[in-house]
């Protein structure tokens, strides 16, 4: 009795009470997988939370649906065969770009689901007794296929500024927030106009292809103007997008497992889209608004920087200093990743180590192009993780360390940040190198400044030395200085 | 599902997601956006139902490249995490 009343509940076609069951059980698993993500030792776990829980959702839908198994067993096999491909061979460095593709794949997903029950309500069970879709059903769609329609393209630009197929410098139309602010209220009324179109004349077809072509163009309009340095916020807002999508379909659908994971994957992207805004010390709003790093050189420090004098040393010098020290700290930029420095760069610590050195890492939250990429880079070199920390928690150690010695980062490290109120990257937190008694500074050259384009004091302080050389190259030479 | 009980669902989802997400080690924040990917493709569900249901072959179609697209995130997702995961060492003692 209780279970007909639960199904009488739903709307349109009947999910029978042990379905929405398994789907919320499915919900749950969902939530243990991110849980597991609370620490190292606990995560793979998780992992295999997510798992189970995405087996019951699917299991759960065909037992249901158990038409066209063939075919929908073929379309499985085939995204099973590309994605455990894809996912064996990505090298650790194409991590992000990887992460962006996978977004703009979810993306393009709520769209062919959005258009699917556009196509046929009745089988999705959003039809009134005339057989036209609710009111409430058509909001849901419209803003999901407008979601998913932003998630992909937004994804697929970030895809192709990440993976270096397109300049990751901004690319700045005029009048663009005019205009992609006008696109935004088009959308809206659009999906109010469908909303609203009731009878379902001609026009109602138009509306939800109108919805999702202008929903594709904003998510281009939006993207194109956001810097390389600016990638972990556009990523970490397309993973949240991307959950914002799958929940709008979750509400079409009536789906507890859509809805919870939407909702999770949602806040999880846009607390990490945080983190990463408060360690530039910048807004979500300004980030979104793009341009930054377009006039780099010309702000912060000037036009024309003066010469200053400064120290350069060679490989053989880092190792003297290294191997005399106490403690020394390492910090790892986006520079490392570029380098694929971050293998040689172990072996150094482990010739450290071996000489009775205490080597640390410190992570900035913004180090890379997306949150925790230096973190997995220097997993997959074997740099066990209690050995690594992040910025809070490792700052106040530079005034007792003997060398820090910082590669393939700079803005995370640059005093100007503390002082220098005209700076574009003042009030970033960074680290307080300036406090160690050795700076060792991995650099290509002199010329390029960081990625906010201001100059750097730890340059030309006393106890910096200069190692002006490819960040991989001059790791090794200094491994080949420690025998 | 009447849509108050689904709204109530979401809401509270929400707030669990703030505070597990919150709880996550920063560490391991590329795992969880390649995890998360990998779960927001329950989308797929969507995509099974259309395929199942489909009226005519072009609805079928759409909805079977939908479940490929879905396919690639949930075992891409997944497996990348689990490759990652399986990096992160403690130090040997």
């Amino acid at each position: 009795m209780t279970f007909s009343l639960l199904s009488a509940a739903t709307h349109g076609s009947a999910t029978p009470a042990w379905a929405m069951l398994a789907y919320l059980v499915a919900g749950v698993f969902f939530i243990l997988a991110l849980r597991g993500l609370s620490s190292p030792a606990s995560s793979r776990a998780g992992n295999r939370n997510g798992m189970v829980g995405m087996a019951i959702a699917v299991g759960t839908t065909l037992v249901m649906h158990g038409t066209n198994l063939v075919e929908i067993g073929i379309a499985i096999a085939i995204g099973a065969v590309l994605g455990v491909t894809i996912a064996r061979r990505i090298a650790m460095t194409a991590m992000p770009e990887l992460v962006a593709g996978f977004h703009s794949l979810v993306g393009l997903a709520a769209v062919v689901v959005g258009l699917a029950a556009w196509l046929n309500p009745a089988a999705f069970g959003i039809t009134d007794a005339a057989g036209q879709i609710i009111a409430v059903s058509r909001v849901e769609l419209g803003l999901g296929i407008a979601i998913g329609a932003i998630t992909f393209s937004g994804s697929v630009i970030a895809f192709l500024k990440l993976s270096g197929r397109m300049s990751g410098s901004p690319i700045l139309l005029p009048g663009r927030h005019v205009i992609n602010l006008g696109t935004l209220v088009a959308i809206l009324a659009l999906i109010g106009a469908y909303t609203l179109s009731g009878a379902g004349g001609a026009g109602e077809g138009q509306l939800v292809i109108w919805i999702a072509v202008l929903a594709f163009a904003i998510g281009f309009l939006l993207i194109i103007p956001i810097g390389g340095a600016d990638m972990p916020v556009v990523v970490s807002m397309l993973n949240s997008y991307s959950g914002w999508a799958a929940a709008a379909m979750g509400f079409t659908l009536g789906n507890t497992a859509m809805i919870i994971t939407g909702a999770l994957v949602g806040s999880s992207g846009a607390i990490l889209s945080y983190i990463m805004c408060r360690a530039m010390n910048r807004s979500f709003i300004s980030v979104i608004a793009g341009g930054f790093g377009a006039d780099a050189g010309a702000g912060g420090a000037g036009g024309a920087r003066e010469q200053r004098p400064y120290k350069q040393g060679s490989a053989e010098d880092a190792a003297y200093m290294l191997e005399q020290a106490e403690k020394v700290i390492i910090i790892p930029g986006y520079g490392m990743a570029v380098a694929q420095a971050q293998h040689a760069l172990r072996e150094m610590a482990d010739k450290l180590k071996e000489k009775g050195v205490e080597v640390k890492y410190a992570i900035h939250p913004v180090a890379g192009r997306m949150p925790g990429h230096m973190n997995v880079l220097l997993a997959e070199a074997s740099v066990p993780y209690d050995e690594v920390f992040e910025l809070e928690d490792i700052n106040s150690e530079f005034a007792q360390c003997d060398v820090a010695f910082i590669i393939g980062a700079n803005d995370v490290v640059n005093p100007a940040a503390k002082t220098d109120k005209s700076s574009p990257i003042y009030g970033m937190p960074v680290f307080d190198v300036d406090k160690a008694k050795q700076v060792f500074f991995i650099k290509r050259s002199m010329g390029g400044v960081g990625y906010a384009g201001v100059d750097n004091d730890v340059f030309y302080m006393n106890q910096t030395v200069m190692l002006l050389a490819d960040a991989k190259k001059m790791v090794e030479d200094i491994v080949k200085a420690l025998d | 599902m009447d849509f108050i009980a689904i709204l109530s669902i979401f809401v509270l989802a929400c707030f669990v997601g703030y505070y597990v997400v919150w709880s996550v080690t920063p560490a391991l924040h590329t795992p969880l956006m390649a995890v998360t990917n990998a779960i927001s493709s329950v989308i797929i569900v969507g995509a099974l139902i259309a395929a199942a249901e489909a009226e005519n072959p072009v609805a079928k179609y759409l909805a079977l490249a939908g479940v490929v697209m879905a396919s690639i995130n949930i075992f891409g997702g997944f497996a990348v995490t689990e490759r990652m995961l399986a990096m992160y060492k403690k130090k040997e003692k």
